[in-house]
């Protein structure tokens, strides 16, 4: 082993390679994990008038530059020098900022968006408010991409205001119910009796009115009596119709790990997956290269001894480099420390398994360049098999990559790590699943070996 | 030939089949005490299967070798060394696995032996071809074994290179190490080795000395000039 490591130490290009490799791609992982995509530039022109950005709405005052503040944080505010200009050229101003691919959408708040917006609450017919938004289709990506942000905030604002006009609406059918005054604009407010307070005066008339015309005026309380009881009702109706539907996610299989722990977890099983086996695989076949094997297992070392020498030692510069990456990757993620001693044993039972693997690779193939090649070739579609989720696919085609994926270390790594790491899960089962495949893989590199001097 | 008593390596009726291919016939021979044998023979002969036999890197098929294979030294035709190790790594490797009492004594000793002292710390890959092969050597002698077996040890060297070998090799005879060695070159069969054995489709058809091959061609009839004449004359008068 002490050989193989002063050989590593004098392949400096390899050493670095695999150094480098897991900083870099913790370093990547970590900013992408961090970093959302790139905000969409959007050139914003409000053409409000300053202090017309409050909206008297349900007996809230209603700050519609909050609503602003809130489609800033979304997109990248491309600034409109409107100084001097007219509405319509301050308008013409954000459209050119769209076509000469300063921006990728204009955004105008048109003058009379408050207005409009608080005639909603009466009986004005001015219509509801429009804003417009000029789009750049030149790249379908971006503009997906914008035209997705943009709704998305849109509907938050909708979705909030929609909760505001229920509320209004309640406020003018609970005046309905018990009374009140209500306001009507271009006249003067009116005083409703209400029909909790008509039935009470007609329930007071009653006794006084001859008997024959009280059936009259027992339909009239009926009325009352069923109006009130029914516009109770109104209110949760009207709730609903903002949200008509909620969404409660119960996640039936698998941990509550979140995307950006499970991005970790697949970083250091693809990391260890790699560095496992181009190790493993590779000094093994060095052996063979060098013509050292034949002299080697003459008596001076077994052949069974050699390869668990290998794996060994693969699987512990994996453990190292693999522990490295994840203090880099915790750095940007939350990871919890205190698991560490899980980590290790998951991390070291996979190295062995990928060791286990890698000799048998290197065993099969016995020249360095092929078995590298083949570790590169193996590795890929094992990850990307044992990525693919139930129903993306046909069921056969699923249960074949379940299958395909069991028999080789991928899928039990990143079960075991995210185990580990994420408390996912139990470890114990795809701990032995890998033990299981260490094994097996040893044994078929212990076959292979026969051929191989 | 030599009784098994006196002798440092006898093989007896080895054989060795690859498949429906026979690469090994019964092939017997012995090699005594700082004696130089030479294995000859046209390529497919099967010199390396019955090297690889008495080194005990390949098993008899039927026949035994009264050597086991840690009593033997080693050395492929291509150099067995760790190309980013130096030449005095290379040898204490080797010294600790072949269990050598002191691994520094034995590195020092090889240095001394292989005239290489002076390039102790340079890598094998900055090497000579000639230099290679006398680390390749002197790794194969690290046991202390007192047989020393060589797969064409001068192929693909220059003459010099060939004969800096020689000179090693010869020196270690001289101190009682048998040498048994395949080889192409029958020049230098003839001038180095003392007895020559002859193999050629699996099978031993010659044990003695170059000599006496070139007065079995005679006895048959054939003419020759030198030891490769005699033996061209000698495989064909077999059908070879």
């Amino acid at each position: 082993m002490l050989k193989d490591l002063r050989i590593l130490r004098r392949s400096p290009g390899l050493v670095a390679l695999l150094i480098l490799y897991p900083v870099v791609l913790s370093v990547l992982i970590g900013f992408a994990l961090s970093a959302g995509p790139d905000k969409p530039k959007v050139a914003f022109v409000s053409l409000v008038q300053p202090g017309d950005d409050k909206l008297e709405l349900g007996g809230e005052t209603l700050d519609l530059s909050s609503y602003q503040g809130q489609l800033f944080d979304a997109i990248d505010r491309v600034p409109v020098d409107c100084d001097g200009k007219t509405a319509l050229q301050c308008e013409q101003a954000a459209i050119d900022k769209v076509e000469s691919g300063e921006a990728i959408a204009a955004l105008v708040i048109p003058e009379d968006f408050t207005d409009r917006l608080g005639g909603l609450q009466t009986l004005a017919l001015s219509g509801p408010p429009t804003i417009e938004v000029f789009y750049n289709a030149d790249d379908p990506v971006k503009a997906a991409y914008v035209e997705d942000t943009l709704e998305a905030r849109l509907r938050d604002a909708n979705l909030a205001l929609t909760a505001r006009f229920t509320k209004v609406g309640l406020s003018y059918l609970n005046r309905v119910v018990d009374g009140g005054r209500i306001e009507v604009p271009l006249s003067d407010d009116i005083e409703l009796l209400g029909l909790r307070r008509s039935e009470e005066l007609v329930r007071r008339v009653r006794p006084h009115v001859a008997p024959a015309q009280r059936a009259e005026l027992d339909e009239v309380i009926r009325f009352s009596r069923l109006g009130r009881e029914n516009l109770d009702f109104s209110g949760p109706l009207l709730r609903s119709v903002s949200e008509p539907i909620r969404v409660e996610q119960v996640a039936l299989d698998g941990g509550d790990t979140s995307l950006s722990s499970f991005a970790v977890a697949l970083a250091v099983a693809v990391s260890l997956m790699f560095v496992t086996l181009l190790l493993a695989a590779g000094t093994l076949a060095l052996e063979r290269e060098e013509n050292a094997f034949a002299r080697l297992v003459r008596g001076l070392v077994s052949q069974t001894g050699l390869l668990v020498e290998k794996a060994g030692l693969a699987a512990v510069c994996s453990l190292v480099i693999c522990l490295a990456m994840l203090a880099g990757l915790g750095l940007f993620v939350d990871l919890d420390w205190a698991r560490l001693p899980l980590w290790v044993v998951a991390l070291a039972v996979a190295a062995l398994a990928f060791g286990a693997l890698g000799v048998a690779v290197g065993a099969v193939t016995r020249e360095v360049r092929a078995a590298s090649l083949l570790c590169v070739m193996l590795s890929l579609p094992l990850a990307f098999l044992a990525l693919v989720p139930s129903g993306s696919v046909a069921p056969a085609v699923y249960d074949a990559a379940r299958v395909i994926s069991a028999v080789f270390p991928f899928r039990p790594t990143l079960d075991a790590l995210d185990a580990a790491l994420n408390d996912s899960g139990g470890l114990v089962a795809p701990l032995l699943h890998l033990a299981a495949l260490a094994l097996a893989f040893g044994a078929l590199a212990r076959l292979a070996l026969r051929r191989f001097a | 030939m030599a009784t098994a008593t006196q002798s440092a390596l006898v093989a007896d009726g080895v054989a060795k089949r690859f498949g429906t291919r026979e690469a090994l016939r019964g092939v017997s021979l012995s090699a005594d005490r700082g004696e130089i044998v030479a294995i000859i023979g046209p390529n497919g002969a099967g010199k390396t299967t019955l090297l690889s036999i008495l080194a005990g890197i390949q098993r008899a098929d039927a026949g035994s070798v009264n050597r086991r294979p840690r009593e033997v030294g080693w050395v492929p035709q291509q150099a067995a060394l760790y190309a980013k190790l130096t030449v005095a790594e290379n040898l204490r490797l080797f010294a600790r696995l072949e269990r050598a009492g002191d691994p520094e004594a034995a590195v020092a000793e090889m240095l001394e032996l292989t005239g290489l002292g002076e390039r102790a710390d340079d890598l094998a890959a900055e090497l000579s071809g000639g230099n290679r092969q006398r680390v390749n050597i002197a790794i194969g002698l690290l046991g202390r074994q007192d047989v020393l077996l060589l797969d064409e040890p001068t192929a693909a060297l220059d003459p010099r290179q060939r004969e800096r070998v020689w000179e090693f090799v010869l020196g270690l005879a001289a101190r009682g190490t048998t040498v048994v060695y395949s080889t192409h070159d029958l020049q230098e069969a003839a001038r180095h080795a003392d007895r020559v054995v002859v193999l050629a489709d699996g099978e031993a058809l010659f044990e003695g000395s170059p000599t006496a091959l070139g007065e079995v061609v005679e006895r048959e009839g054939g003419s020759h000039s030198d030891f490769e004449e005699a033996f061209v004359a000698f495989l064909r008068h077999r059908g070879h």
